[in-house]
């Protein structure tokens, strides 16, 4: 492997001949360097898309705080290089090395992925390929860094059984450190190693870390699984999902890139979790519990990002800003003290209510932007079903105050394809957009404009609708071509998701053990980069497919029986498959439930996290307080 | 302008290491940023779009290192005059590659900072140079032309005139053998290190380009 001088010396060669070759070489302000031969253990955190999209991924900046706290670990970054850098870097024999030291990625102890959508599969196994490390477990030995991942992806943890070594489960920040001192007890450095399969041994028993190679897989004669079997006692029956009982504090000491990134701004994280049950959502189901950060740590926090980074914007973060206990409050602390010093303030997810116009207004926010809704459907009916429930009333109420205090647009945010859709219930998107705008022709005259976006829908594992089938590709294109025909204002923007990517999509994410070939056979044809439409080669998946003999459909358009056992039967997210069926069925019927702050469904977060909540009483969790033990063990 | 409060400084800095390959429009953020991180409270337009007062002098293209790149700012703090804090407090903000050199204070009244400048000296070393002999040819073939034709962006016009000095100096100390060019630095009228490079048949790769002064106006330089 190349020394990280070699390294330097190759690139200095190579980086005029790239774009934006500011991706490629660090020293932005708050990297941290550590003494590389005066430190234990090595990690490098890998985001597998380009740094432009990387740099701002929260879950690894709040690793690399993490990590580097320590003075017996150093964490460093490390990104995909674009096509045009890929290719310079095979043909000058540079591998992927990260940023802050140049040391290759195969010199480092540990090397983490964050996964947090299946689109990155392919960029894992080029990132591991352009490192020189055997891309599959089977292949690394001793002198080869541990492989982990993580993420919202990594909840389905097989399709990527082959080529990580432990995945973790849930949320990093107490379990990054118990694989830090597992793999320093287990004497795990390049130099003098133990045995592998040891440390994969060792790793399994920390709660929330999975390790794919101590599980058997067995499959019944129609392709399902038929059991998912640990081979050791040290891998348990269930990985559940780690979280932490108090949201640490923030990290604020913010990477700040020497070149132009999406989300070049400081976030601060507000809650997390949220407590809607919108039942399309992934993130919502397994975020879970609520927890939030009190108005003076998030006011502190945000002071001391800013102060140590300079940037101009402010993000608090969270999915749904709305439903933060003190967001009133907050809101107004923070346009008193931030508004004054040049900083805009950014607040997602804001529910279809008259008080989110308050919220925008009192941060100033500039009307030309566009104030972003998400309906996610056209008709309460189905409105019902996703359980995202408010009147179409509340919705036009809402753009007709949005349109009178100077927004010229709304950006309105739609799914098709939702269980037991209609083409009328597309034709509905149509109808609404057409209503919504009226409202604005109302208030404001031939200004008034509407974006509509208008994603796919795909079910995913850990919801309640991991039953239900997805549309096809046909089914797909004939709904968008339908919207196409009844959108045709110019005072109406249309965007939509290519069919295609939904596919890709929606056989991963519910894919079993597999899909691991098939995604190894697709990189091998040059998939790559599939979250970028322009780079995205659906041939080669259906090859793939073909060539592993599976047939695409039994993963994207099959209804689930209500017995199946999943391919990610094993990991728990602590919400219940019965909580989960039984919402499922209320979808059917059109019942939904309300947000759980006000009335709990005993989704299974409180009986799994019991302890955790009665070491943590108080608002700061969203679920009922738990007192004494009887109590718990007749909740779930 | 009017106000007595506000106060313009001529900052003085190198650009280099990493911060080489960010380009005009991100060294500006870059700088607008570090002012930030160093508390000074930057002059800001008015409206929707509120933006810092800050100019650079030349642009300074991507990959070239710099150790003479000036930039003025117009600060609305007038309690700090201790010119050598504040370049303490805007080095302890600023990226690494990015240092201070000078600070002073000039006219807020003073003409923009692109206007001033007339030219612009740079050092090039030669990674892979020609021998020694054919070097001296390929240079005196540059500077004996009459004019040298070229295309910029559709537009004929003639490098020689823009072109004040062109000669070696000593190599450094890896060897490498060092040019010096001085060069127009006008505005419409910039000769650019990487078209001398190619009239000598020279790939502007195998090149490192560091700007070392840049000469204004009152200073004579032909
Ligand atoms: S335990 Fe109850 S309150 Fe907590 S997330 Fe589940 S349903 Fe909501």
């Amino acid at each position: 492997m190349l020394t990280p001088e070699q390294i330097e010396t190759r690139l200095e060669r190579v980086l005029l001949t790239v774009q934006k070759p500011g991706r490629y070489v660090g020293g932005e302000y708050n990297a941290i360097t550590k003494d590389w031969d005066k430190t234990e253990t090595k990690v490098a955190l890998v985001f597998p898309d380009i740094y432009d999209l990387g740099v701002s991924n929260m879950g690894l900046k709040i690793l690399y705080d993490q990590i580097n706290q320590r003075p017996d670990a150093l964490a460093e970054r490390a990104y995909l290089p674009w096509t045009d850098m890929e290719a310079v870097m095979r043909g000058h024999g540079i591998p992927l090395y990260a940023l802050e030291s140049k040391h290759a990625l195969a010199d480092f102890d540990i090397v983490g992925f964050t996964l947090p959508y299946e689109t990155l599969y392919t960029n894992t196994l080029n990132a591991l390929d352009l490192a020189g490390i055997p891309l599959r477990s089977t292949e690394r030995g001793e002198g080869h860094p541990l492989i982990i991942a993580g993420g919202h992806a990594a909840m389905n943890p097989e399709p990527m059984h082959a080529f990580i070594d432990a995945f973790v489960i849930g949320e990093g920040e107490d379990v990054i450190h118990e694989i830090i001192e597992t793999v320093q007890k287990c004497g795990m450095s390049l130099q003098a190693a133990a045995s592998r399969s040891d440390i994969l041994r060792a790793l399994a028993k920390i709660p929330g870390v999975y390790v794919p190679s101590l599980y058997e897989v067995t499959y019944h004669d129609d392709d399902t699984v038929a059991q998912i079997t640990p081979r050791v006692p040290e891998a348990p029956e269930q990985i559940v999902k780690r979280i932490v009982g108090k949201l640490p504090p923030p990290p604020t000491r913010f990477i700040v890139p020497n070149i132009k990134i999406v989300h070049d701004r400081a976030p601060v994280e507000v809650m997390r979790g949220c407590t809607r049950g919108c039942r399309f959502c992934h993130a919502g189901m397994t975020t879970r519990p609520v927890r939030e950060r009190s108005v003076e740590e998030i006011l502190a926090a945000a002071e001391a990002a800013i102060d140590a980074t300079g940037f101009e914007e402010l993000a608090l973060l969270s999915l749904s800003s709305s439903d933060y206990t003190h967001i009133v409050e907050l809101v107004d602390a923070v346009s008193k003290r931030f508004l004054d010093r040049k900083l805009s303030v950014s607040l997602p997810s804001l529910r279809i209510e008259s008080v989110s116009v308050d919220l925008m207004e009192s941060l100033k926010k500039r009307r030309t932007s566009g104030f972003t809704l998400a309906p996610e459907a056209a008709t309460e009916r189905m409105r019902r079903i996703i359980n995202k429930f408010i009147t179409d009333e509340q919705l036009l109420e809402t753009a007709r105050q949005i349109y009178s205090r100077g927004w010229t647009t709304i950006k309105l945010y739609f799914m098709i394809g939702h269980p037991s859709e209609t083409l009328d219930d597309v034709r509905a998107i149509a109808a609404l957009c057409n209503r919504v705008l009226d409202e604005g022709r109302k208030v404001i005259g031939r200004k008034a404009k509407v974006h509509a976006g208008v994603g796919t829908f795909v079910p995913k594992p850990h919801t309640p609708f991991q039953w239900v089938a997805c549309d096809t590709e046909e089914q797909i294109e004939a709904k968008q071509e339908l919207l196409r025909r009844n959108l045709r204002n110019r005072n109406i923007k249309l965007s939509w998701t290519d069919s295609r990517d939904t596919m890709i999509e929606a056989f991963l994410t519910r894919g079993d053990r597999r899909m691991a070939e098939v995604i190894y056979s697709a990189w091998r044809k040059g998939a790559k980069f599939d979250a970028w439409g322009d780079q995205r080669r659906y041939e080669v998946w259906t090859e793939a497919l073909a060539d592993n003999g599976l047939d695409p459909d039994f993963y994207t358009h099959r209804p689930r029986r209500a017995d199946e056992v999943f391919p990610w039967e094993h990991i728990s997210t602590a919400v219940s498959k019965k909580f989960l069926f039984q919402d499922f069925r209320m979808s059917l019927e059109g019942e939904i439930r309300v947000d759980c702050r006000e009335q709990c469904y005993a989704c299974g977060i409180l009986p799994t996290f019991a302890g955790m909540r009665r070491e943590n009483p108080g608002e700061g969790w969203k679920c009922p307080e738990v007192k004494e033990k009887k109590r718990v063990a007749s909740h779930g | 302008m009017g106000n007595p409060e506000i106060r313009r400084l001529r900052i003085t800095f190198a650009k280099q290491g990493a911060l080489r390959y960010s380009g005009h429009l991100d060294l500006h953020r870059v700088l607008v940023r570090t002012i930030r991180r160093a508390k000074l409270r930057l002059v800001y337009s008015q409206g929707f779009h509120p933006q810092p007062k800050i100019q650079l002098a030349a642009a300074l293209p991507l990959g070239f290192a710099s150790r003479a790149e000036i930039m003025d700012i117009w600060l609305t703090d007038a309690a700090r005059d201790d010119h050598q804090k504040m370049a303490q407090q805007l080095q302890d903000a600023a990226p690494p590659g990015l240092t201070i050199l000078d600070i002073r204070e000039v006219d807020p009244r003073g003409p923009t900072l692109q206007t001033q400048v007339a030219a612009a000296e740079y050092e090039v070393t030669l990674l892979d140079a020609p021998d020694a002999s054919d070097l001296d040819q390929r240079l005196a073939a540059v500077m004996d032309a009459e004019s040298l034709p070229r295309e910029r962006r559709g537009k004929a016009y003639d490098l020689r005139p823009l072109i004040y000095a062109l000669h070696l100096l000593e190599p450094g100390d890896d060897g490498h053998p060092l040019l010096f060019m001085r060069l127009s630095a006008r505005g419409g009228a910039t000769g650019r290190p990487e078209e001398i490079l190619s009239e000598m048949k020279i790939s502007f790769e195998n090149t490192h380009i560091e700007r070392t002064r840049l000469i204004f106006e009152d200073i004579s330089v032909e």
